[in-house]
């Protein structure tokens, strides 16, 4: 079966189960001990679902002109429109189906924290990474950017970077991405400070591997716990931020309403009393964020047992 | 100490340098800096001396130059809309951000203080675990939604608070503050409330971590050894010295509280610099988006000074650091 067995073949008493099994069973079985973060991890994964597969889960396409009744506009959750639709959250101001809009709003508001994530975690662990490997000015270089950076609050920089840029899908995306690399590099240099001195990278080097390989290949690879961790983080803190932005008129264009347009569309109807429009988009936004960050602070727990006393 | 002051002031001019370099190009390179600065409803001749005036028809490295020059000496273009030099109008709206963030800060202490003290005494009481699940649902909620709520249950559907504006002023040598009328607290309170969600989520998480480690301290001992009251020895003994990294955390906070007045400051419609900076970047008042970055900069660098120096004062090890390089 194994190595171990066909070594000695006379075998020592097998370890206990928890051992046998393997890097993931084992860390699943440490992630499910939380009942709260069991729950949020199903709710991460229904928000998922019901962004990706948003056409089918939703009674009504909001942003097709053919289906929306002006009508219909501003009912109250629960109250019956014109096609003879129940609106559970009731309806925007014009007249879309409020449910519909924020399944659809997840998906943009999802999609472009993710895309953000993921941009900034490749500029971030390339850039960690060669701090790191290179050491010396480099890092110094680099670190110190990397403070002055994370010494300005995000909403700042994000802030800045619009004003400049104007407005824009793209343009959004950048400035998350240049308010959280720098989350990303800092992480990955530290653990991979710690790697670096392992022997493992020495033979590569003595094996006469590339600087790149071994960067990317050999050190790469075993910094990635932790990188997890705050990647999660990250999209959460990227959803929350691109909502507050659109909410300030400096984020998504009125052609993708994400969670956060919705809630300021909602806002001119707050002081007639129709506070749906605004509640209703703002508890989504709310239980993703909560749902996300409560599954990275998870992994952080079981990735790092030291914490657990 | 003078060295690590010095070497801290040249990185901090060094920023401002590198900002303004940034801001200048974002603004003059990027776009037409003729259809930036100068007002597009003016006649060409306006237009012309105005050219000629800005400089716009030298090399963009005399630009530079001509833009640092005027910024030195506190000229940052008039704005568009108000037609007034920008930096004055951003200067006249910011006591109302300070004194918005101040209220805010001392509400989060008022706040924060109190639970986290509950929360450390007992820390294994259901009242203890609620305030903490409190503090981290406090981290989590967006801010702006939380503000919005705010007014649907305070202003809209219990009519106790007004939902936006200042209320009525006093002048204090020359400066309108709104604390000093029962009417303008009513103002201040809820937009106060909402930008110190964040800060007393943080000075509860602070507290309560002070408080369990006070406690454990021999001079807290000795205070029951001496037959003090619980009273006593808790609010006298353990409370100043918890007191301590409290304030200073908080007073360090005070540039985080400013740059997100933006967003409450448009919600409650709070006339302070960050309800300025929404309103010129929606109208394109780019004379005021230029003052402002450039503003806001400065005084951060100022503020990471000023940590700086009270760090190096708590901690010598940073100051030491400093000097080995």
């Amino acid at each position: 079966m194994s190595l171990v067995d066909e070594d000695t073949p006379t075998a020592a008493p097998q370890p206990p189960i928890r051992k046998e099994q393997t890097g993931f069973a084992k860390f699943a079985a440490d992630y499910a001990e939380s009942p709260t973060a069991v729950i949020a991890l199903i709710s991460c994964v229904l928000i998922l679902l019901a962004a990706i597969f948003a056409p089918y889960v939703t009674p009504q396409d909001p942003y097709d002109l053919a289906n929306l009744d002006l009508m219909d506009s501003r009912l109250e959750p629960g109250e019956v429109g014109m096609t003879g639709m129940v609106h559970w959250l009731g309806t925007d101001g014009q007249g879309r189906d409020l449910f519909s809009a924020i399944i659809y709003g997840l998906r943009i508001s999802l999609g472009v924290g993710v895309v953000a994530g993921v941009v900034a975690l490749t500029v971030g662990t390339i850039v960690g990474l060669t701090a790191a490997f290179f050491g010396g000015r480099v890092d110094t270089i680099i670190m110190r950017l990397v403070e002055f950076q994370l010494s300005f609050p995000a909403i700042l920089i994000a802030l800045i970077m619009l004003a400049v840029l104007g407005q824009g899908v793209d343009k959004i995306i950048i400035a998350l991405v240049a308010v959280q690399w720098a989350y990303f590099a800092r992480t990955v240099r530290s653990a991979a400070l710690v790697e670096r001195r392992r022997e493992y990278i020495d033979a590569a080097r003595c094996l006469g591997l590339s600087r790149s390989r071994i960067m990317f290949g050999h050190l790469m690879p075993n910094c990635i716990a932790p990188l997890i961790v705050v990647a999660t983080v990250q999209v959460a803190n990227a959803i929350a931020l691109e909502a507050t932005l659109s909410f300030l008129g400096l984020g998504m264009p009125v052609t993708q309403p994400s969670l956060g347009l919705l809630i300021a569309n909602g806002f001119e109807y707050v002081l007639s009393g129709r506070y749906w429009i605004s509640t209703y988009p703002g508890i989504a936004l709310l239980i993703t964020i909560v749902s996300i960050n409560l599954v990275g602070d998870r992994i952080r727990d079981v990735l790092n047992p030291r914490l657990d006393t | 100490m003078t060295l690590f002051l010095v070497r801290r002031l040249i990185q901090g001019v060094l920023i401002i340098a590198a900002m303004s370099l940034i801001v200048f190009l974002g603004v003059y390179a990027i776009g037409n800096p003729v259809e930036i600065l100068i007002n597009p409803d003016a006649t060409p001749e306006i237009k012309q001396q105005a050219i000629e005036k800005l400089g716009l028809d030298k090399p963009v490295h005399e630009q530079y130059g001509y833009f640092l020059v005027r910024a030195l000496q506190g000229d940052l273009g008039n704005s568009f809309i108000y037609d007034e030099p920008a930096l004055k109008l951003i200067l006249a709206a910011m006591p109302a951000t300070l004194e918005l963030a101040i209220a805010s800060l001392v509400l989060a202490m008022v706040f924060g203080i109190p639970l986290g003290m509950v929360a450390g005494y007992w820390p294994d009481a259901w009242f203890s675990k609620l305030i903490m699940s409190g503090s981290i649902l406090g981290f989590s909620l967006p801010s702006f939604w939380v503000g919005l709520m705010l007014i649907v249950l305070f202003a809209v559907h219990w009519g106790l608070l007004p939902s936006g504006g200042r209320g009525e002023t006093v002048p204090i040598l020359g400066i309108e503050v709104s604390f000093l009328t029962w009417d303008g607290l009513k103002h201040l309170f809820l937009p106060a409330l909402n930008l110190a969600l964040f800060k007393i989520a943080l000075v509860i998480r602070l507290t309560r971590a002070g408080m369990r480690e006070t406690l454990q301290q021999d001079y807290i001992k000795f205070a029951y050894a001496k037959g003090l009251s619980v009273r006593r020895v808790v609010f006298v003994h353990a409370f100043r010295n918890i007191l301590i990294p409290i304030v200073t955390v908080l007073g360090l906070e005070l540039g985080t509280v400013i740059a997100f007045a933006v967003v409450t400051e448009t919600i409650f419609s709070w006339p302070g610099m960050g309800k300025l900076i929404i309103d010129s970047i929606n109208l394109l008042d780019r004379p005021i988006i230029v003052a402002y970055l450039m503003l806001t900069v400065l005084m951060f660098v100022v503020i990471n000074l000023l940590v700086d120096i009270t760090y190096s004062f708590i901690d010598p090890r940073v100051r030491l650091t400093e000097m080995d390089e």
